[in-house]
């Protein structure tokens, strides 16, 4: 970049706008890490877009001193596309809930993802229906008592992830509201790549679905139910990094204590770059309390973006046809002339 | 009846011919026996030749219903004059039935002492009783004793034509329309020219499918040259249309090119969403076709995504659009009120057909005007505006942007299935006739130290800044907002206030539009008002009872929403309201409303248009009941 920018602070992205979240919410976590990977990203404020659906999630937008569009409820991503496409030189957000990305909005969602348009969409997930104020959503476990389900949900759960993945999506990551070191780096590694990043962060909702993730999130717990994900490593977790993730020879997952004829070599090594998605789909899989969840970066991989070919198949044909001329486009075709 | 025979003489072969003034023709036959494909021929030809041509494509849902089968019928229906014509025609002069379930399903349209050229090898025993037919009708004397009956053998001829090219007789069989439709030049002295060029464009890497084509249409010319069947052939001579360039358009032709044109004069990028859907999805054919002129396209995953990716386009400050039909506008509903609360220009097009629910979707019909007035949530008014015939398309497209732009607001099209797939000649609008488009971005604060979103001019429209401007970084959506400062905002008075405001804003483009046009006396007895698709069979009949004397005048209206602002004293100046629409009576119920008239409503539900005739028909039986 030639001409040098004010430098920004995440201050600069704070809209003054009151934030009418509930206290504690796991949301107000997300905001100030974003507010804070923002200015990092080299890019002026007026070219950041928050594109948002329906729910607590997407109040978002209106806290962010960027340009914000408060969606109607699941469509989100198809507004962002139409964002991204028209403007490709704006940095497209996509903030979204559990309820709305995959209930309501699931169609928008896979399709956003298999074109790869470059949005980041990031999924706050809380397995409950906050805004609407506590029925089950689609990644409630089974048996969740809610308002709408007293006698327990029988609704069984999708896993984000696994959704991402199927619809071939080349950034998958998952982190979590309040460890803010990682949330950090997901979002901006999420920010950097080129086409749909899909980042699912647990969220604490503590008025309707309190300690959902605290397994995951609570210090002396998260070490033993937790594994983060390093591009090159072997999957090793634990309070004393004594325990490891191998694949059997039925390619299952299984937990394993290291020494004893066991040693970091025969662990599962991370590879965010593999061609096919089917391990950052067996890692999607692996669920508490069964496994330790895995955090971090699942797919990274590299494959040119819709937003990029629309655009490149206007500038090939006025290239190829010349800029559009009215007066030939009226002439063509049989004519004839009456005197 | 339109065939007015006004001269004979003696032609090449000695055969006579006929001058007609106009003529209408129907190619029928099964849904695979490519009669679209011959009725799209002679009108282009015909067009070429001069002649004012109006057409009526009418084909089943299904792409290859059962063969031989009623309910798989096909067909084109042209009208092709040397005068200024409106409709495809009431009554046919000229049946081509290339097989007995066409006939049974056509013939009744055949007037009487019209020419029937029938396909005599396809009225076997098998295609008979698909038909519901005992015997042929073609042997029966009586049966079809009012018509001038042509048996030809046309699947035998046309596999003889194409003997030794090496095809197989299904392929053989494929070129039969191009044997019905030499045979038909023959008998209207078409120039077959236009159609051997697109023949051997179309077929360029298959030249013994190109070359099979070409012997059909000859042989079905030569046929009616050679045969003591045909006595007589006609010719109908060019139309005396205004001076000026002319080619033939499709009404969602010219939708596509009115939209790029309205693009091209904001200087502004088009951004079309839309979801495949009869009979709105040439539009988006057209569209991706013209990617050099900035259009970008994009085939969404549903009806919803497409709206609201428009809303996105339109935030992004693209020219946006999307197009549909019933259906998929009930989808739309909830983005398009996205849409209109956050003032943003878009336009969404109806192209309407059949319904409730899948209807009939081949078929036309005016039944959405009511969805398009009312079919959102809340107080949602937005500009409606109706397309009158296919080339009125072209126009309509560019002035529903230019309100949407001028008032920042989404407006609604409505086209129907009659008009986006009739045809009719276009003259081609020179550069200078086209009327500017405005659009403007604000890159300027508009508040003392802040950008206000809804700050309005005094026409209560707001800015429309686009994201990437600096400094004026602001939040949209579809919660109610504060007037001026667009800050989220539920208080009592100010979502009132918001309603009313947005609600005058729609009323006032009333002061915008042009005032409307009647044709026929200021008052009198009877106003006939139509909207949409309806206009050439209305404006025709009006005529006929205004040369015969009738105190009539023809009112068409263009602009739905809001209406024109003197369209009430017109009303005023008759004595009753006649109002002919292809629905259950919505026009009639808002002028009931608007302006307590008591409109009186002819309808008809059938996926069909109305024929001039039926309209002539109620007006004459209204002037009596007024007398």
């Amino acid at each position: 970049m030639t001409t040098e920018l004010p430098v920004l602070t995440a201050k600069d992205f704070a809209s003054d706008q009151e934030i009418r979240w509930c206290p504690r919410c796991g949301d107000y976590s997300i905001l100030a890490q974003m507010k804070k990977v923002l200015p990092t990203l080299g890019l002026p404020r007026e070219k950041f877009v928050f594109v948002s659906g329906i729910g607590c999630s997407s109040r978002f937008p209106y806290y962010m001193d960027t340009y914000g569009f408060h969606g109607i409820h699941g469509r989100a991503p198809a507004i962002a596309t139409a964002v991204k496409v028209a403007r490709p030189d704006l940095q497209v957000w996509v903030i979204t809930g559990d309820g709305d990305a995959l209930s309501i909005g699931g169609n928008h969602l896979m399709h956003a993802i298999r074109r790869n348009v470059d949005l980041k969409i990031v999924l706050f997930n809380n397995q409950i229906y906050g805004l609407t104020k506590g029925q089950y959503s689609p990644t409630s476990p089974i048996g969740s008592r809610t308002k709408s389900t007293p006698l327990g949900s029988v609704d069984f759960p999708l896993s984000p992830l696994c959704v991402a993945i199927g619809s071939e999506a080349t950034f998958v990551a998952r982190s979590v509201d309040i460890d803010i070191k990682h949330l950090t780096m997901v979002l901006e590694r999420a920010a950097h790549h080129q086409g749909t990043s899909f980042v699912e962060v647990y969220q604490d909702c503590n008025v309707f679905n309190s300690g959902a993730f605290a397994y995951a999130s609570k210090k002396g717990e998260k070490e033993d139910n937790v594994v983060y994900l390093e591009h090159g490593k072997p999957l090793v977790f634990g309070k004393n990094r004594d325990k490891g993730i191998r694949v059997s020879e039925m390619s299952r997952p299984e937990v394993v204590e290291l020494g004893s004829g066991i040693s970091e070599d025969d662990l599962l090594f991370h590879d965010e770059q593999a061609a096919e998605p089917s391990l950052a789909f067996l890692l999607a899989r692996m669920r508490h309390p069964d496994f330790p969840e895995p955090m971090g970066v699942f797919r990274d991989v590299k494959r040119p973006t819709y937003d990029e070919q629309v655009n490149s198949q206007v500038e090939s044909a006025i290239e190829t046809k010349g800029e559009g001329d009215l007066e030939a486009l009226f002439n063509s075709g049989d004519t004839w002339t009456v005197e | 009846m339109s065939s007015t025979e006004v001269a004979a003489s003696q032609s090449a072969s000695g055969k006579k011919v006929e001058q007609l003034e106009s003529v209408v023709i129907r190619f029928c036959g099964d849904s695979g026996d490519g009669m679209q494909l011959a009725g799209t021929q002679f009108t282009n030809v015909s067009a070429a030749f001069g002649n004012d041509v109006s057409t009526l494509p009418d084909f089943p849902a299904e792409i290859r219903a059962p063969a031989g089968s009623l309910s798989g019928v096909s067909g084109f229906q042209l009208h092709f004059s040397s005068n200024d014509i409106f409709t495809p025609g009431d009554q046919v002069d000229t049946l081509v039935a290339m097989n007995p379930a066409a006939l049974k399903t056509n013939v009744i349209d055949l007037k009487r002492g019209g020419t029937l050229i029938a396909n005599e090898d396809a009225f076997d025993k098998g295609n008979l009783g698909k038909a519901d037919y005992q015997s042929s009708p073609l042997e029966d004397a009586e049966e079809l004793a009012g018509y001038r009956l042509h048996k030809v053998p046309m699947t035998r001829l046309t596999r003889d034509a194409v003997e030794g090219l090496g095809l197989s007789q299904r392929e053989a069989d494929r070129c039969r329309n191009f044997f019905a439709l030499g045979l038909v030049y023959w008998l209207y002295e078409r120039d077959p020219k236009p159609t051997e060029d697109w023949v051997k464009s179309k077929f360029s890497k298959n030249p013994a499918i190109a070359e099979a084509n070409l012997r059909a249409l000859r042989g079905g010319m030569n046929y009616g040259f050679s045969t003591e069947s045909f006595t007589v052939h006609y010719e109908v001579a060019p139309a005396r249309l205004a001076p000026g360039k002319y080619r033939k358009i499709t009404g969602n032709e010219a939708l596509a090119f009115g939209l790029v044109t309205a693009a091209k004069l904001a200087g502004q990028h088009l951004f079309y969403a839309g979801y495949p859907i009869t009979p709105a999805s040439d539009i988006l054919h057209e569209l991706s076709k013209l990617k050099n002129f900035g259009v970008r396209t994009f085939q969404a995953e549903d009806e919803i995504a497409s709206m609201a990716a428009a809303v996105g386009a339109a935030f992004a400050g693209d020219l946006a659009v999307t197009a549909s039909s019933g259906p998929g506008i009930c989808l739309k509903g909830e983005a398009m009120g996205l849409g209109m609360i956050t003032e943003l220009p878009m336009v969404i097009c109806d192209v309407q057909r059949g319904g409730p629910s899948t209807g009939l979707p081949t078929k036309t019909e005016q039944s959405d005007l009511l969805l398009a007035m009312f079919g959102r949530n809340g107080e949602s008014p937005m500009p409606i505006v109706a397309a009158a015939t296919p080339g009125d398309c072209f126009a309509i497209a560019q002035e529903a942007m230019r309100i949407a732009v001028n008032f920042m607001t989404p407006v609604i099209l409505l086209s129907d299935g009659y008009i986006a797939n009739g045809a009719e000649p276009w003259r081609v609008p020179e550069m200078s006739e086209l009327e500017p488009i405005r659009v403007e971005h604000p890159t300027e604060l508009n508040g003392e130290d802040e950008y206000l979103p809804y700050k309005r001019d005094e026409q209560l429209v707001r800015p429309w800044v686009v994201p990437g401007t600096p400094g004026l970084e602001h939040r949209l959506g579809g919660l109610e907002k504060s007037d001026i400062s667009g800050h989220v905002d539920y208080s009592p008075t100010n979502h009132h206030h918001m309603t009313e405001v947005r609600d005058k804003k729609i009323a006032g483009i009333a002061e915008f539009i042009p005032k409307q046009e009647i044709e026929g006396p200021d008052s009198g007895k009877i106003l006939v008002v139509s909207w949409g698709g309806t206009y050439g069979a209305v404006r025709t009949a009006a005529r006929r009872l205004i040369e015969k004397g009738e105190s009539v005048a023809h009112c068409h209206l263009r602009y739905m929403n809001p209406f024109p602002s003197n369209l009430g004293d017109i009303i005023n100046s008759f004595e009753k309201v006649f109002v002919p629409e292809l629905n259950n009576g919505q026009l009639s119920l808002l002028l009931r409303a608007k302006y307590l008239v008591d409109a009186v409503g002819f309808n008809k539900i059938q996926g069909k248009p109305f024929l001039v005739s039926e309209i002539v028909e109620q007006v004459e039986t209204l002037l009596e009941s007024n007398t």
